[in-house]
């Protein structure tokens, strides 16, 4: 722990991290990319079946073989990566063969109702996980407490697609009230109320799922600042007790929270594709699942990208919100 | 034998037809559609692509494109961007097709021979990896002939070529630039001359058609088609049930329960789709004419479709289905016989050993079946298949894999197959059974060769007439019967159930296709709403 750093230092300290990790990112992404290609090419599936669907059944070898050629799978990896790098260079992000259309298209049609979902997943867990750490660690040991550590550790073992299906059969199946599937009732247009209304399934449960370590997080942390020196200071002040807990006890126990937050990014891509499958959400994670089954290297390989820098972005943002908020944390960098 | 399917599947019937608690539309209480101009459909299969050169609507009946010939429900050729019949040079080797005039795509281009030229040089050229290529392998060129026809050249005389030429006609526009197909906008945003044009296809979720004005053969009156995409059976069933679609395919048992709870109709369609046992005749026990006589005599067909298949099909003995009575030879059929198995195999040589399988020469009567582990009818088949020739003293060892694994073992292991044509039911026979076809892809994946059946096909093909074709395909059957290479199982029957709110329902027989394409909506273009 340092002595507070004046201002420009620390500006420098952020400026260092970020470019730091930029540095690093580039090639931890291609690194990802690379690695990508070399496991889809270990793969058994062949991607020319999923070109010819269940044409396969009546083609002939010649036939296979010609298309193969002419998509340029017959390739090796070293030179399909090669020309997908090359692409990329350019801005060209490749032909989808399991989507048929531009890996650039698929991207802009389903990236914006994935952000959508998952913002919205993430605010639900935010807002949960800080509202039941803060009751479940004032009150320790009382009910609330107890429930919420209880269902947080069943939760921690419940895979997102497990709650998905449950959340289906109770409020889509035993008390209808909300749409099950899809982003609109059928046929209707993309419109605020059709789109809300469809989302809140979801939403809910890839929120849900995510809740727990943040809860659990919350507790632990929120009981540890209770016990800190200047949180017992305030409470000797004769401080209400509501005061010194969301003021003085509060603010410490959640500066490490947005480092957890910033880590728990992976697991909230994971599980929206879980969950955009379960819900046939028309989202980029659902295309991951198509395009890992069909061998789509160029699909495949964009989205791999696409959750990595998501990932080293969130862990970055949290750190350098961490950085700015606490004078006591330091770039260790 | 019980499967967890078969448990499933009467569980959630129950359900539906216990009358569950989900807001369902009274039967005959007007639905999603109001006055009838619209349709709320559910596909429990989205395609991957709506461009005829992948195999979109190949055999026709797609609601965005035309091919020069379409089938009506008597099966018959009808001209549909052709003007007329095809005719063909005295050897059968080239054959004109006058075109329709006046016709425009739904981008407003003028439909001509350049466009029917553009789409059949794309599908020839091995550069565009077109998957239909395949299917006319007769064809070795087009050409237009003024601006009212085209010719096509064959590399060998082929009786029935104008049934060949049921495929999606493109835009010549649509074409250009060369490269694969595959990378050609038309297959997101289709550009036909058919009845529904494409008006929002949201991928994963739904596709929306509205009515063609201009349509050639007269506007649609169902002016606005969609249709949802919900794989899973169960779930399209239950939305069903509650009143939110127009209709929908669904395996045949939970179609009847649906039917029976919501008062919709229930469309049951005769397909030329079959499910059979391929052979490979690489394998010492399979390729043994007695095993594979006797397997096809101790195999339960009906048994199996009342078992898996809620009654909905009927059994298959070789390639030509009996929804096709002019075509099928009626002697050429397997009786149900364990015990006169059994006497083939003790003739053959086979004796019971000590175990129960049948052993000749140290060899047991032993092989492996495999079957893609996800199809849950295919799986049904196999097992029921494994247990009825052990009766017979033949051990069939089961394995469900995916298609990855399964290709490189046709060769040496059975496998549960699927695929039907009920249009040129000789070329299909052709492609699975042929000497030429043998292992070439999936085709005759046994490697099965027979003389008779090779010269009975060939003559078929290149037969003059309907009835010098039709006689040829009999003697095909006749052939394959005395000699079986395969053991055909079933042709599926498709479920399907429709709100009876409209007139023009016609049913018709079905290929292997699945989904809303086909199904009671087949001519969609000409239902009415009912007043």
């Amino acid at each position: 722990m340092t002595a507070v750093l004046p201002g420009r230092h620390r500006g420098r300290a952020v400026a260092r991290l970020a470019g730091l990790r930029l540095l690093l990112g580039v090639p931890t992404v291609l690194l990802v990319a690379v690695g990508v290609f070399l496991l889809a090419a270990v793969s058994p599936f062949r991607p020319v079946y999923q070109y010819f669907g269940v044409g396969i059944f009546s083609a002939s070898d010649a036939d296979i073989a010609a298309a193969e050629r002419s998509l340029g799978l017959d390739a090796s990896v070293g030179e399909q990566l090669l020309r997908w790098l090359g692409g990329l260079l350019t801005g060209d992000l490749g032909q989808s063969l399991s989507m048929r259309q531009p890996v650039a298209q698929v991207v802009a049609e389903r990236l914006p109702w994935t952000l959508l979902l998952v913002t919205l997943a993430l605010l639900v867990s935010l807002v949960l996980a800080l509202a039941a750490g803060t009751v479940a660690a004032w009150r320790q040991g009382g009910w609330f407490d107890r429930a919420v550590t209880a269902v947080g550790h069943t939760l921690e073992g419940l895979p997102p697609f497990v709650l998905a299906l449950g959340a289906i059969a109770v409020f889509a199946v035993a008390w209808p009230v909300l749409p099950v599937a899809g982003l609109t009732d059928a046929g209707a247009a993309p419109t605020f109320g059709q789109v809300s209304r469809h989302l809140v399934l979801p939403a809910l449960v890839l929120g849900v799922s995510q809740t727990p370590w943040l809860v659990l997080h919350v507790r632990a942390s929120l009981l540890a600042s209770l016990d800190d020196d200047h949180v017992a200071g305030a409470r000797a002040r004769g401080l209400p007790e509501r005061l010194v807990v969301l003021r003085h006890a509060l603010p410490t126990a959640l500066l490490p929270f947005v480092t957890v937050l910033g880590n728990r990014l992976p697991e909230l891509v994971t599980g929206a594709v879980l969950v955009e499958t379960v819900f046939s959400w028309p989202g980029i994670a659902a295309a991951v699942v198509t395009a890992a089954l069909a061998v789509d290297f160029p699909l495949l390989a964009a989205l791999t990208l696409l959750s990595a820098v998501a990932v080293l972005a969130g862990s970055l943002v949290a750190d350098l919100t961490v950085l700015l908020l606490d004078p006591r944390v330091d770039a260790d960098v | 034998m019980i499967t967890l399917r078969n448990i499933v599947v009467p569980l959630v019937a129950a359900a539906l037809v216990a009358g569950c608690s989900a807001p369902t539309a009274a039967p005959g209480e007007a639905g999603p559609a109001g006055d009838g101009t619209t349709m709320t459909l559910a596909d429990g299969y989205e395609p991957d692509d709506l461009n005829p050169l992948l195999g979109y609507g190949a055999e026709g009946a797609s609601k965005f494109y035309d091919g020069l010939y379409a089938r009506d429900a008597q099966r018959t050729l009808q001209p549909a961007l052709a003007s007329g019949p095809a005719t063909s040079s005295p050897d059968r080797l080239s054959w004109t097709v006058p075109l329709r005039p006046g016709v425009t795509f739904h981008d407003g281009s003028a439909f001509g021979p350049e466009d029917v030229v553009a789409t059949y040089a794309a599908i020839l050229d091995p550069a565009r990896a077109a998957t239909i290529r395949s299917s006319v392998p007769m064809l070795a060129g087009v050409e237009a002939v003024g601006d009212d026809a085209v010719r096509f050249r064959l590399s060998y005389p082929y009786g029935a070529f104008p049934a060949r030429l049921t495929s999606g006609i493109l835009p010549s526009e649509a074409l250009e630039g060369g490269g694969p197909v595959s990378d050609l906008p038309v297959n997101t945003r289709a550009v036909g001359t058919g009845p529904y044009r494409l008006a929002e296809w949201r991928r994963g979720d739904t596709m929306v058609m509205e009515s063609n004005p201009s349509y050639w053969g007269g506007a649609p009156s169902v002016t606005r088609v969609t249709v949802v995409f919900a794989t899973d059976d169960n779930t399209r069933a239950q939305r069903t049930a509650a009143g939110e679609f127009d209709g929908t395919v669904l395996p045949p048992a939970l179609a009847r329960a649906v039917a029976q709870q919501s008062g919709l109709a229930l469309r049951e369609h005769a397909s030329a789709d079959y499910r059979t046992v391929a052979l490979p005749f690489a394998n010492p026990v399979t390729a043994d004419p007695a095993i594979r006589a006797a397997l096809n005599r101790s195999v339960n067909r009906q048994g199996m479709i009342d078992a898996f298949l809620a009654g909905q099909g009927e059994p298959a003995h070789h390639p030509i289905p009996g929804v096709l009575p002019e075509q099928v030879e009626p002697s050429a059929t397997f009786t149900f016989d364990p015990a006169e198995a059994g006497r083939i195999l003790e003739r053959a040589g086979w004796v019971p050993g000590p175990d129960g399988v049948r052993v000749r020469g140290g060899q047991a009567a032993r092989f492996t079946l495999m079957y893609p582990a996800t199809d849950t009818v295919r799986r049904d088949l196999a097992q029921a298949f494994a247990s009825d020739v052990r009766a017979a003293g033949i051990d069939v060892r089961l394995e469900g894999l995916g298609w990855e694994a399964i290709e490189p073992r046709m060769g040496a292991d059975a496998l549960v197959l699927g695929g039907g044509d009920p249009f040129d039911p000789g070329f299909k026979a052709w492609q699975l059974l042929h000497s030429s076809n043998a292992a070439d892809g999936f085709n005759n994946p046994g490697s099965y060769r027979n003389a008779a059946v090779d010269a009975a096909l060939d003559t078929a093909l290149r037969a003059p007439d309907e009835a010098a074709r039709t006689a040829a395909v009999k003697e095909f059957q006749r052939a394959y019967v005395a000699d079986p290479g395969m053991v055909f199982l079933a042709f599926l029957g498709h479920s399907y159930v429709t709100r009876d709110a409209w007139d023009g329902y016609t049913p018709v027989v079905e290929p292997h296709t699945h989904g809303t394409t086909w199904g009671p909506w087949w001519n969609l273009q000409d239902w009415t709403p009912r007043s």
